[in-house]
C-alpha cells in the first residue's frame, strides 16, 4: 500500500491535532478562574475550530480508495527513521470526526458545572482530544505510541482532580492498568523495528514473521488493547474510572478512549500478526461473548447508573471485538459502525446521567423515580438514548449490532445466536434502569423539586439525538467510507505472513 | 597553532577548558578568603560568572574536533565536549538553585562553590581521560571535593553520618577501581587506553588477569553509579546530606560516571564485552528490581528519588549491555549512544526534582517529605506543573524526554536479542510509575496543609522554567540530542 500523495488538504490532519492541543496549552498558560467565561468561550471556539477542520477531511475523502489519504510525512527522529507520518483511511476517518465532535459536547457539558480550575479542566479535554485524533491518524508506530500513551496524562488528572469521592483510587487504577498493557506494546514495537528497520506501520504489515513471533506480538498488543477496550477479564478499571470521573471524563472515556484499543486491533494486531489472529480467534471470540453475556448480566444488577452504563459499554465493545475476529466484511464493518454508534450513544447516556447528577448529586437508581413528572423533556430524550442503548431498530445502536450478528451467523450459527442475546440483555438493563429512574410516582421531595433541562442541555442532547437517529435511519455514509479499507484489510489478513 | 614548536604530545590547547576551570575555582577561593560572609551574594554572581570561562573554552576547543594529547593520555572529542558542557551547565544550575537554600542554612557559600568547582574539574578530567591513571585522578579529585560538600553541615547529625558513609564506601570503591586498573595494567602492559586496545587486539594479554581486573573495574564503576549491590551509600547520602550536596552528588557525577564507564568498557575493554556485559546484566536486573520496589515504601521524597536513581542507573546500564553485539562496531556505538542519552536526560530531571525540593525549603524547614508537596498545585501551579512533568518523565511517559531515553535504551537491548530483559525492565518501570504518580497525586489531588507562600527569585524561577520546559521540548523534538549522542560515541570509537 503506497500512500497516495495529495496536495489538497495537506496539513488538515495536523490542524485537527494541534488546534485543540495549542488552545489547551494557551488556556493553561493564561487562563484563570476569575475570567472563567472567557476561558469557556475560548475552549468552545477551540473545540469548534477543531471540528471544523475535520469536515473537509470527510468531504474530501475518497471512499473508493483503500489508500491513505491526507498524508503528511516529516522526518522526526532521524537516527531511528521515525517520522511524523499522518494519514487517514476508511478505518480511521469516522473516529477522527467522532473525537472532534465529542470534544465540543464535553466543553458544553462542563459549561456551568465546572466552576473550579476551569481553564485546567477545559485544557485537559482539549489536549486529550488532539492526542486522540493523533492516535487515529498516526501511521508511524512510534508516533502512534506517543499519542496513545500521552492520553493517559490528561485523563489521570481529569479523574483525580474533578472526580468523585473515590477519585484517587480510580485514577491510580486507571493509570496503572492501562500502563501495564501498553508498556509491553512498546517492547513489541521496538522488536518490530529491530526486525524491519523501520517504524512505519505499513512496513510492518508486509513484514514476514514466524508463527511464534506473531503469537508473542499478538499477545503483547492484546494486553495493551484489551485493557483499553476493555475486554473481559481486564475490564475492572472501567467501572471505577467511569463512576469517579466527572461527566465530561466519562463521556470522553466511553465515547472515544475505548475506541483507541479497538482501533489498535485493526491497525496492529490483525494486519501485523494475521496468522496468529486466525489461530487465536477462538480466544478472542470467547472473550467477546463473555463480555456480551456475562457483563450484560452484571450490568443488570447495578444500582449505580454510571456503573450500569459502564458495564453496558464493556458489553457493547465486546461486539466490536467479536466483529473483528469473525473475519468477514459484514462483521468488521458492523464493528466499525458499532464503534461510532457506541460513541454517540454512550456519550449521550453519560450526558443524561450528568444532567441528573448535577441536580441531585446522586447516581443511585433508588434515589430517583418519577423523574418524568418533573422533567418531561429530559425524559423523552433519555428514553431515546436508552432505546438506542438496547439496540432498537431505527437507532444507531441497531445497525452495528445487527451487522455483527449477521456476520457472526455467517461464521457460525451458535456464535451468532449467543451474540444475539445482547438484544434481550441490553433491553433489559437499559429499559429497566429507565423505568426505575423515570417512571412511577415521584419518589421523594428532591425529585419533586427537579427543574427540566435548560436550553444548553436541551440542544446538546437534541444534537446527540439527531445523530443517533440519523445514523440509525441512514447508515450508508458510515458504511460507505469503510468499504474499500475493510476489504483491503480482510484481503491482507487472509494471506499468511509466515516466511 | 605552531605544531613544530609545540609537539602534539604537549598540546595545552586541548586542556584549555580544565585550565580555565582551575583558574575559575581559584578566583572563587581567593574571593571567598578576602570577602566577608555578608557579601555572599557577590560570591554567587562570581561563581556563576567564572563558570562562563570553562564553558567558553570548551566551546572554543570543540571546534577542533577529535584529538589526543599528552602522549594519548588525554582525549578531546565530541563526547568529551558534550558531556563537559552538560556538566558545567549542571553545576551552574545547582549554584542558581542553591543560593537561597545555602544562605538560609548558614552554609558558607564560598567554600561550597569552590568545592563544587573542584568537583566539576574532577568530572571534566574523568570525561577526557584516556589513561587509567588520569581517569583515576579525575575521579579522586571529584570524590574528595564531594566528600567535603557532603560534610558541610557538620552540626547536623544525619549529614555527618551521610558524609562518613559516603567517604568510607567511596574510598572502598576507589580502591576497587584502582586494583582493577592495576590488573588491567599488568595484563596489557599499558595505562593508555589506545595502547590497551592495541595489546588486547594483538592477543598479547593474559586473559585471566585481564578478566580478573575487569571484575574490579566493573565493581568500581557500579559503585560510582550506585548500581545494586553497590548502592548502599545512595539512599543515606541522598537523604542525609543537605539538598544542595545531594544535587551536586546526583547530577554532574553521573555524567562523569558514564564517561568513566565508556572509556573503560566501551573503549579499552570492548573486546572482552562478552565478559562485562554479563556482569552488567546482573547489575541492571538487580538495580531495576530493588530500586523500583523499595522506592514504593518511601515517604521521604529525597530517599524515594535516591531509590529511583538506582533504578534509572539500571536503565543506563541496559544501554551498555546492548553494546555487546558480537563485533558490530556501529551498533555497539549506538548502544552506548543510547546510554549517554539516558544519562544526560536523567541529569535534567535530577536537577529539576532536587532543585524543587530546595525551592520549597525555608529557613528551619526541609520540604523533603512527600507530604510536604500536598496541594502544591494550588499553592504554585507553575512549580507543580514542572514537578508533574518531571515525574511523568521519570515514569517514562511520552511526550516527555524520559520516554525517549527508555525507548533508545530498550531498542539497544532488543536489537541484541535480549527481549526478556526489555520485558523485565518495562515491568519494573510499571512498578516505578506507581510511586512517581503518587507524587502527582499528592500535589494535585490533595489539599494543601502548608499554606505559607512560596518565595522564589526571578532568576531561579526562570531557570526552573527552562529546566522543566526542556523536558517537554526534548520530548517533542528528541531527534537532535539522540543524533548528537550517537555521533559522539561514533567519533570516540573512530567510526567516522
Amino acid at each position: 500500500m503506497e500512500p497516495t500523495s495529495q496536495v489538497m488538504g495537506a496539513g488538515l490532519l495536523s490542524a485537527a491535532i494541534w488546534i485543540p492541543i495549542l488552545t489547551g496549552v494557551m488556556l493553561l498558560a493564561v487562563g484563570n478562574d476569575r475570567r472563567a467565561d472567557v476561558v469557556r468561550a475560548v475552549a468552545l471556539a477551540g473545540s469548534l475550530l477543531g471540528l471544523l477542520v475535520t469536515l473537509p477531511l470527510y468531504l474530501g475523502f475518497d471512499p473508493a480508495s483503500d489508500q491513505l489519504q491526507f498524508v503528511e510525512k516529516l522526518p522526526w527522529i532521524e537516527r531511528y527513521g521515525i517520522s511524523y507520518y499522518l494519514g487517514l483511511d476508511g478505518l480511521s476517518i469516522w473516529l477522527v470526526l467522532l473525537t472532534a465532535l465529542i470534544t465540543v459536547f464535553v466543553v458544553i457539558a462542563g459549561w456551568r458545572v465546572i466552576t473550579e480550575r476551569v481553564a485546567q479542566y477545559m485544557a485537559a479535554f482539549l489536549i486529550l482530544s488532539g492526542l486522540m485524533v493523533g492516535v487515529f491518524s498516526a501511521m508511524d508506530g512510534l508516533l502512534f505510541y506517543v499519542f496513545f500513551e500521552a492520553t493517559l496524562l490528561p485523563m489521570y488528572i481529569i479523574i483525580g482532580v474533578w472526580g468523585g469521592p473515590n477519585r484517587v483510587y480510580a485514577a491510580f487504577k486507571f493509570f496503572l492498568y492501562t500502563l501495564l498493557g501498553s508498556l509491553l506494546t512498546l517492547v513489541a514495537l521496538i522488536y518490530l523495528y529491530a526486525q524491519s528497520g523501520s517504524f512505519e506501520i505499513q512496513a510492518w504489515h508486509e513484514l514476514p514473521l514466524s508463527m511464534r513471533e506473531q503469537t508473542l506480538l499478538f499477545i503483547a498488543f492484546l494486553l495493551a488493547f484489551a485493557v483499553k477496550v476493555p475486554m473481559w477479564p481486564v475490564h475492572t478499571w472501567l467501572p471505577d474510572a467511569h463512576v469517579e470521573a466527572p461527566t465530561g471524563g466519562s463521556v470522553v472515556l466511553a465515547a472515544v478512549m475505548l475506541k483507541l484499543g479497538a482501533y489498535g486491533f485493526l491497525r496492529f494486531s490483525l494486519p501485523i500478526a494475521p496468522d496468529a489472529s486466525h489461530e487465536l480467534s477462538w480466544l478472542m471470540i470467547a472473550l467477546s461473548l463473555i463480555a456480551v453475556i456475562y457483563i450484560g448480566l452484571v450490568a443488570l444488577v447495578q444500582t449505580d447508573m454510571k456503573k450500569l452504563v459502564a458495564y453496558s459499554s464493556i458489553a457493547h465493545m465486546g461486539y466490536v471485538i467479536l466483529g473483528f475476529f469473525i473475519f468477514n466484511q459484514l462483521g468488521m464493518q458492523g464493528a466499525i459502525v458499532q464503534m461510532i454508534s457506541h460513541g454517540f450513544i454512550s456519550g449521550a447516556m453519560f450526558l443524561c446521567i450528568g444532567v441528573l447528577y448535577d441536580r441531585m448529586h446522586s447516581r443511585n437508581i433508588e434515589d430517583y423515580g418519577g423523574v418524568v413528572n418533573t422533567m418531561p423533556r429530559f425524559a423523552a430524550l433519555f428514553m431515546l438514548f436508552s432505546m438506542a442503548n438496547s439496540g432498537l431498530p431505527a437507532t444507531s445502536g441497531f445497525v452495528g449490532e445487527f451487522m455483527v450478528i449477521l456476520g457472526a451467523v455467517q461464521y457460525n450459527f451458535w456464535i451468532g445466536f449467543a451474540a444475539a442475546t445482547t438484544l434481550i440483555l441490553g433491553a433489559a438493563y437499559s429499559l429497566w434502569m429507565y423505568k426505575r429512574v423515570v417512571f412511577g410516582e415521584v419518589a421523594n421531595p428532591e425529585v419533586a423539586g427537579l427543574k427540566d433541562v435548560d436550553r444548553r442541555e436541551f440542544w446538546m442532547l437534541m444534537a446527540m439525538a439527531a445523530l443517533v437517529l440519523y445514523m440509525g435511519l441512514y447508515p450508508k455514509p458510515f458504511t460507505d467510507v469503510t468499504d474499500a479499507s475493510v476489504e483491503a484489510l480482510l484481503q491482507h489478513v487472509s494471506q499468511t505472513k509466515i516466511k | 597553532m605552531p605544531p613544530a614548536v609545540l609537539p602534539q604530545a604537549f598540546n595545552l590547547l586541548a586542556l584549555l577548558p580544565e585550565i580555565a576551570l582551575l583558574l575559575a575555582a581559584c578566583i572563587v577561593l581567593l574571593a571567598d578568603a578576602t570577602t566577608k560572609e555578608s557579601a555572599g551574594w557577590q560570591i554567587d554572581r562570581l561563581a556563576l560568572g567564572v563558570l562562563l570561562l570553562p564553558l567558553a573554552a570548551t566551546l572554543y576547543v570543540a571546534a577542533d574536533g577529535h584529538s589526543y594529547s599528552f602522549g594519548d593520555m588525554y582525549v578531546s572529542d565530541l563526547m568529551a565536549h558534550t558531556l563537559k558542557v552538560c556538566a558545567i551547565i549542571a553545576t551552574g544550575v545547582v549554584i542558581i538553585y542553591s543560593r537561597q537554600y545555602a544562605s538560609d542554612r548558614a552554609i558558607r557559600r564560598g567554600e561550597l562553590y569552590s568545592l563544587a568547582l573542584f568537583a566539576l574539574l574532577g568530572q571534566m578530567v574523568m570525561i577526557s581521560g584516556s589513561n587509567l591513571l588520569v581517569l583515576y585522578l579525575g575521579l579522586e579529585l571529584m570524590s574528595l571535593s564531594l566528600y567535603a560538600v557532603a560534610a558541610l553541615r557538620r552540626d547536623v547529625a544525619t549529614s555527618s553520618v551521610a558524609a562518613i558513609k559516603y567517604f568510607v564506601l567511596g574510598a572502598l570503591s576507589s580502591g576497587f577501581l584502582l586494583y582493577g586498573m592495576s590488573m588491567v595494567y599488568g595484563a596489557t602492559g599499558s595505562l593508555n587506553i589506545p595502547d590497551i586496545v592495541q595489546s588486547i587486539a594483538f592477543g598479547r594479554v593474559s586473559e585471566s588477569v585481564l578478566v580478573f581486573g575487569l571484575v574490579f573495574v566493573v565493581a568500581g564503576i557500579a559503585f560510582k553509579f550506585g548500581a545494586v549491590p553497590f548502592h548502599m551509600w545512595i539512599p543515606d547520602v541522598y537523604q542525609g546530606t543537605a539538598t544542595v550536596a545531594t544535587l551536586l552528588i546526583a547530577a554532574g557525577p553521573k555524567l562523569a560516571a558514564f564517561a568513566l564507564a565508556f572509556r573503560l568498557l566501551g573503549e579499552a575493554l570492548m573486546t572482552v564485552s562478552g565478559d562485562w556485559h554479563q556482569m552488567l546484566i546482573v547489575l541492571a536486573v538487580l538495580s531495576l528490581g530493588l530500586g523500583n520496589i523499595v522506592a514504593i515504601a518511601q515517604t521521604n521524597l529525597k530517599r524515594m528519588l535516591a531509590y529511583s536513581t538506582i533504578s534509572q542507573v539500571g536503565f543506563v546500564l541496559l544501554g551498555m549491555i546492548g553494546a555487546h553485539t558480537g563485533g558490530d562496531a556501529a551498533r555497539s556505538a549506538d548502544a552506548f549512544g543510547s546510554s549517554m542519552f539516558y544519562a544526560i536526560t536523567n541529569v535534567l530531571t535530577t536537577l529539576g526534582t532536587f532543585g524543587l525540593i530546595q525551592l520549597l525549603a525555608r529557613k528551619g524547614f526541609e520540604a523533603e517529605e512527600i507530604d510536604d508537596f500536598k496541594g502544591l498545585a494550588r499553592r504554585s501551579p507553575w512549580l507543580a506543573g514542572i514537578m508533574m512533568m518531571m515525574m511523568f518523565s521519570l515514569a517514562g511517559l511520552p511526550p516527555l524526554v524520559g520516554f525517549y531515553a527508555k525507548l533508545v535504551v530498550l531498542e539497544s537491548v532488543i536489537s541484541v536479542g535480549l527481549v526478556w530483559l526489555a520485558v523485565y525492565a518495562v515491568v519494573m518501570s510499571l512498578i516505578g510509575a506507581y510511586y512517581y504518580i503518587r507524587v502527582i497525586k499528592v500535589m494535585y489531588f490533595d489539599e494543601a496543609v502548608d499554606t505559607s507562600p512560596i518565595v522564589v527569585g526571578n532568576d531561579v524561577q526562570a531557570t526552573m522554567a527552562v529546566n522543566g520546559l526542556l523536558i517537554l521540548l526534548l520530548g517533542i523534538v528528541p531527534g537532535p540530542l539522540v543524533s548528537l549522542c550517537a555521533a559522539s560515541v561514533r567519533q570516540a570509537l573512530q567510526l567516522g
